[in-house]
């Protein structure tokens, strides 16, 4: 069983924070309190996603690993997350 | 209820302001703004929402209406959106209502009414049915049923069911309007009475179909810029909550939009403290009972439309939007003043001030950013030329601005505020009662703000409300105090 942490990156750039990652700082408090150490999460700079084509519409955008969540939610974030560690698990 | 909720509805308008952003910097804005429903619902796209995708089409479009600053009421469908767009280029002021509802999108909810679920039992007792002073409820088949005709909505029988099992059903907008100004008409379409409504914009936020838009002036300030015009930014205190950087590093990501100059209107908040404070002071040495503050715009248009009795109460001081544009005026005549707003309603007191030229909301600015590609936190940093006080920054939040009056008054006169925090039908009754009354027996300086929260839960606010105040407030912390010296003599 491979035990590397899960790391989550809320997208903060402009883009993403103005299309609603605003909402998703949450996360950076409640993901921690839920998963433990399982899982990092952090707030990161402009993932350069935004920027290609009209991929704007897309954000606001959080990588969980190598996973990109479009128009992510609070809700598709933690289910991304609950994925990743079910297959950890296996 | 929470303030500044994650929405679906926001994305949207925001997606479509930057398309239209977009396409007023391409070299074809007719026919790229035409084009953006299609865009957006290109053949074979899935329909997220709607029936189909020709409905989907058709409620951006209407979107796209108001992005472009026009009544989606007075617009007929057979416009094509280009010739709309021609017309928005070509108008010399904003319109005046600054709300408009798409009626296409506001279908989906039913009108208020009272509902018996499958819950009722049918029972012996019938409160229900001996509560209703209308006659309106008989028990058919062992169930109750309401008779549309009698029923007044009162929900009497809702609160004395046993089972709970009738409900009353809202419409979220005229649920939150605070003073009745928008109703769902016998067509099933929202209508706002602009003899009532005081621009809070409580309907914006609530509206779960996102149909109450603010009519943009984006194009108006795109086309000034343009025009090479010294078009000067003033940006009300609650903005350096809004986004992901430095107040100075958003000063030059303004600036890089093509603004001449940025103003803090925190510096007109500073004179607008000194002016209340010695209004204050002489109110009371004159025997009033209590003041209110007058920065609230939405507050300003209760008074002015709902509680004239509250006239002689309330403060003459001007709001800090006033003072911020006549400083930025006398020193630049020449130039073009945009206020950058956390609500509608100070679009109403921009249309009534002859010094403000247009209104952005904060939604707008950060659409333009995004259509631009600009990363805020990576701007340079630009120096305010005048810097205010942290008392004045601290305005946009609940209690800020009785904070600050209270810092200059003398001791012999010390204020006791009462703070209501956001417009509801309570507090609008409260303020009726002090009113009527000519006195307040909680306190003689009451602080109103129409949104919960003050102007950090304005509707057109970008950042979630925690996060907001946490940023603003490491700004007000790091600020200047306002002297004792500059207290107010007695
Ligand atoms: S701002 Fe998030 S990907 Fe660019």
């Amino acid at each position: 069983m491979d035990e590397k942490k899960i790391s989550v990156k809320v997208c903060l750039g402009t883009t993403c924070f103005v299309m609603g990652s605003a909402n998703l700082q949450e996360l950076i408090e409640t993901v921690p309190a839920k998963y433990g150490d399982k899982v990092d999460v952090m707030g990161v700079p402009c993932l350069g996603l935004c920027s290609i084509d009209w991929e704007f519409s897309k954000a606001p955008y959080v990588k969980v690993d190598d996973e990109v969540v479009k128009e992510a939610t609070v809700e598709k974030v933690l289910k991304a997350i609950d994925e990743k560690l079910a297959q950890q698990e296996k | 209820m929470a303030i500044n909720t994650p929405k679906q509805t926001s994305h949207l308008k925001r997606e479509i302001l930057v398309r239209l952003i977009k396409s007023f910097l391409s070299d074809n804005f007719e026919e790229n703004t035409r084009l953006i429903p299609y865009d957006m619902r290109p053949k074979g796209h899935e329909v997220p929402y709607r029936c189909c995708i020709y409905k989907e089409r058709a409620i951006l479009r209407d979107r796209a209406v108001a992005g472009l600053g026009l009544s989606i009421e007075k617009t007929d469908d057979s416009e094509l959106l280009s010739t709309l767009a021609k017309k928005a280029l070509e108008r010399k002021e904003p319109e005046d209502k600054p709300l408009t509802v798409l009626t296409t999108a506001c279908k989906g909810c039913v009108p208020a009414r009272i509902y018996v679920t499958d819950l009722c039992q049918g029972c012996v007792a019938r409160p229900c049915v001996n509560t209703c002073k209308f006659g309106a409820i008989s028990v058919q088949n062992g169930k109750s049923v309401i008779d549309p005709a009698k029923c007044k909505n009162c929900g009497m029988c809702a609160q004395v069911c046993p089972y709970q099992a009738i409900q009353k059903i809202i419409v979220p907008c005229e649920n939150a309007c605070p003073v009745g100004a928008i109703a769902k008409g016998e067509d099933g379409h929202a209508k706002i009475d602009f003899e009532k409504c005081i621009s809070c914009g409580k309907c914006v936020a609530a509206c779960p179909f996102g149909a109450v838009h603010e009519k943009s002036q984006i194009i108006d300030v795109l086309k000034n810029i343009k025009a090479g015009k010294k078009v000067i930014a003033m940006v009300a205190p609650a903005i350096m909550g809004q986004l992901p950087c430095t107040p100075q590093q958003l000063k030059e990501a303004i600036q890089e939009l093509g603004f001449a100059d940025v103003y803090e209107v925190a510096q007109g908040a500073d004179v607008t403290t000194k002016t209340e404070a010695a209004e204050f002071v002489e109110r009371l040495e004159h025997g009033a009972e209590f003041m209110t503050t007058s920065c609230c715009a939405g507050y300003n248009e209760l008074v002015d439309k709902h509680i004239p009795e509250m006239k002689p109460f309330r403060s003459d001081t001007k709001t800090p939007m006033y003072y911020t544009a006549e400083i930025v005026k006398k020193e630049h005549p020449d130039a073009v003043t945009v206020f950058f707003s956390p609500c509608v309603a100070k679009r109403r007191e921009a249309l009534q001030n002859p010094n403000v030229d247009y209104v952005l909301n904060y939604e707008e600015v950060g659409a333009w950013f995004i259509a631009l590609g600009i990363q805020v936190a990576e701007c340079s940093e630009s120096k305010f030329k005048t810097e205010a006080s942290a008392e004045a920054r601290n305005y946009a939040v609940t209690g800020g601005v009785a904070k600050a009056v209270q810092t200059l008054l003398p001791e012999e006169i010390p204020a006791h505020p009462v703070i209501i925090d956001g417009l509801n039908k309570q507090s609008i009754r409260d303020l009726k009662k002090y009113a009527k009354n000519g006195m307040c027996e909680l306190g003689n300086l009451i602080e109103v703000m129409a949104c919960t929260g003050g102007c950090l839960g304005g509707n057109a606010t970008v950042n979630a409300y925690k996060p907001a105040l946490k940023q603003l407030t490491n700004y007000v912390n790091s600020s200047e105090s306002l002297k004792s010296s500059e207290k107010i003599e007695k």
